[in-house]
């Protein structure tokens, strides 16, 4: 019978299979964890007396918590933020003592967990990938089934690397056409969530599928599959094809010599069959799409910048959700006063992306009275930008360039938008005080980001591009 | 885990819809390494002024709203982060349930893991409770049943297997564990490899 690649990748993974009174047991390849939903699951083990079952399956970084200023990360000072700094010295003790391999503060290997799984090539098509963080969804990009767990979770695939699980419906989104130019993948992903709405996906995992997704690169297709859960998904995954193995091919812990070519054989097998029934599907026409921006607070709330702000009256949810970021129904969002922007992420933290920014940066400067924060995704991320140099660009233009991490996507680490502030921001959630309290987060594409933070006002990048 | 079997409670209503987690945990309370003492910082920014001081227009700080187990909330509660630390809060403030027409995933998985009972119902039953704030409602987890004060009963879907762990306060940890011949199996046939690799 003909199988969806979600299907194929879950019957490779069952331990048992689910019955009426008990979910499947669902092996998991690759556990990845971080200091923010692990305490509580190292400490369910050392309750039960439990090691870690797989420790040759579990990978540690440390990201959501961890300063990105490089004097306390490198510079001896220590973390400022003092909850912040305990629960980073309590993660290192929790690797250290459970033996789970730990890209530490100091790693140069070290950066967020969806950005470093790919990029040490631990991700890999056909595997089950979890973490407990909501954004696990990226690794689908690569043909893996990824999803995020809450923190008892954790415990339990740390003590038996297994999950219970009920199998998950599948949804087909059939991207289709080439993008215009200034269009990139996060608008493609906001468009996508804007017309699925934000819980169009529950209880689905989402199969990205058609021309336009194939024409992207890696980095691209992690960025679309990275908010697969803003559109209420369990997880996105994308067939693996030329593109994954190219960029996959002599990563550090890629299979190598002929376990590489095995794996390539196993992997092409997995792509959804001719002919298999997804639960449901949508259909996206990708030559409409232009640069979007979010203009209230979730990540559906989303529109092309061109356009104004939709009205929808008497809904008093809307229209709080307005007054929360000070604007009107009806108005242009190009009128909005930019005060910070925001360059990384998980969504948008890669080479590519702030390659990008450069590219709008070059020869010009950020506008005054607006603060841009440019952040790597990951020290290799750092690296490899300031090999090209991409450093100097930002700093020519004003930005501050930072080390590693989540930084303002979320404000538990010091990196926050004050009350009231506009932030145009590459990040995946714009969530009441999702980037510190009262901060008014307005969701975009790095090269939107690029463009409105050289006029200080919502910029379709397309303006500036020669 | 207290077992549930069934909840007799005033509701609580948050008509907002998509109410995410980091509003019901905002992230800088998520440095804690400890699931307790969440419930002082649940809703933290709807609840509590600049200085730190209780709103008390909002409804967890009004008087009708101390004692009750069932927050009734507007579509899709618990979208966003997967974090835990949102039914930690619940829990411990008091809730025991969450009443919705729709509820994310990843916050549904944590709350029955945590005895906080979450509930699916009809558009029909989520306006009449919407409209009703503070009624009387039982939630019969035996029966699948919630029960409206006029006698109505609403039949709600829970997952066979977390039902069975709700109602006798065990985990799913300890199922698990006594898997360990059958994942020690594949473990076996697999080897180092993963499955997708070498299929
Ligand atoms: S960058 Fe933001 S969304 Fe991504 S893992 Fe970090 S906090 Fe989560």
């Amino acid at each position: 019978m003909a199988k969806t690649m979600f299907e194929k990748v879950w019957e490779l993974h069952e331990v048992a299979p689910e019955s009426a009174d008990t979910p499947a047991v669902l092996f998991i390849d690759l556990h990845l964890t971080h200091e923010v939903t692990s305490p509580q699951a190292f400490t369910l083990l050392r309750e039960k007396g439990l090691p870690v079952r797989r420790r040759d399956l579990t990978f540690a970084t440390m990201d959501h918590s961890t300063p990105t200023t490089t004097d306390q990360v490198f510079g001896g000072v220590p973390i400022k933020l003092a909850s912040a700094r305990g629960q980073v010295e309590q993660f290192a003790r929790n690797c250290a003592d459970f033996e789970v391999e730990l890209l530490g503060l100091q790693d140069q290997k070290r950066g967020i967990v969806h950005i470093i799984g790919p990029e040490m090539g631990l991700t890999q098509p056909g595997k089950t990938i979890v973490c407990g963080d909501s954004h696990t969804s990226t690794h689908g990009a690569f043909g893996a089934l990824a999803f995020g767990i809450g923190s008892t979770e954790v415990g339990h695939v740390f003590a038996t690397q297994c999950l219970l699980q009920r199998k998950a419906k599948t949804m087909a989104v059939n991207v289709e056409g080439a993008l215009a130019p200034g269009v990139s993948a996060k608008d493609v992903v906001l468009a996508i969530i804007n017309h699925i709405g934000v819980s169009g996906g529950t209880g689905h995992v989402l199969e990205y599928r058609g021309s336009t997704i194939r024409a992207m690169s890696m980095e691209e297709r992690m960025t679309v599959c990275n908010m697969s859960i803003e559109a209420g998904a369990r997880a996105g995954m994308m067939a693996p094809d030329e593109t994954t193995f190219a960029y996959l091919q002599g990563r550090e812990r890629a299979p190598q010599g002929a376990a590489w070519d095995a794996a390539v054989a196993a992997w092409r097998a997995l792509a959804t069959d001719e002919g298999a029934r997804f639960d449901r599907e949508v259909h996206i026409d990708a030559t409409q799409i232009r640069p979007m921006v979010t203009y209230g607070t979730h990540p559906g709330m989303s529109m092309a910048i061109g356009d104004t702000v939709p009205v929808h009256a008497g809904d008093s949810v809307y229209a709080a959700s307005l007054a929360y970021m000070g604007l009107q129904p009806g108005q242009a969002i190009t009128d909005v006063p930019v005060n910070v922007v925001f360059v990384g992420s998980c969504t948008n933290g890669r080479l590519s992306d702030l390659e990008e920014v450069a590219s709008v940066l070059r020869g010009r400067k950020v506008a005054a009275g607006v603060h841009m924060l440019i952040v790597p995704g990951s020290q290799q991320v750092k690296r490899e930008a300031e090999a090209r140099g991409l450093h100097e660009v930002f700093a020519a233009a004003g930005a501050e360039w930072r080390e590693s991490g989540c930084s303002m996507c979320l404000g538990m680490n010091g990196d926050t938008v004050a009350k009231g502030q506009y932030c145009v921001s590459t990040s995946n959630r714009n969530f009441e005080g999702r980037q510190g309290v009262g901060s008014r987060t307005l969701l975009a594409s790095p090269l939107t980001a690029a463009a409105s933070a050289v006029t200080g006002r919502v910029t379709d990048p397309r303006s500036l591009l020669a | 885990m207290d077992p549930i079997r069934i909840l007799r409670s005033r509701t609580v209503v948050m008509a907002t819809t998509n109410i995410d987690t980091d509003q019901i945990i905002p992230a800088r309370f998520l440095t804690t390494t400890t699931k307790e003492g969440l419930g002082a910082q649940l809703f933290a920014d709807w609840r509590y002024d600049a200085s730190g001081a209780p709103k008390p227009d909002f409804i967890l700080n009004t008087p009708a709203a101390q004692g009750c187990q069932v927050l009734v909330a507007g579509r899709n509660i618990g979208c966003g982060s997967s974090r835990e630390h949102a039914p930690w809060a619940l829990v411990d403030f008091g809730f025991r349930a969450v009443i919705s027409t729709e509820i994310a995933d990843i916050f549904r998985n944590n709350s029955l893991k945590n005895g906080l009972l979450p509930v699916i119902v009809d558009g029909a039953t989520h306006e009449w409770l919407l409209a009703n704030p503070g009624a009387e409602v039982t939630l019969d987890l035996e029966t699948r049943e919630l029960g409206l004060p006029d006698g109505r009963k609403v039949t709600f879907p829970v997952e066979a297997f977390a039902r069975f762990c709700l109602l006798n306060g065990t985990d799913e940890m300890g199922y698990l564990l006594g898997q360990g011949e059958a994942i020690a199996a594949y473990e076996a046939l697999h080897g180092k490899q993963p499955a997708g690799a070498t299929a």
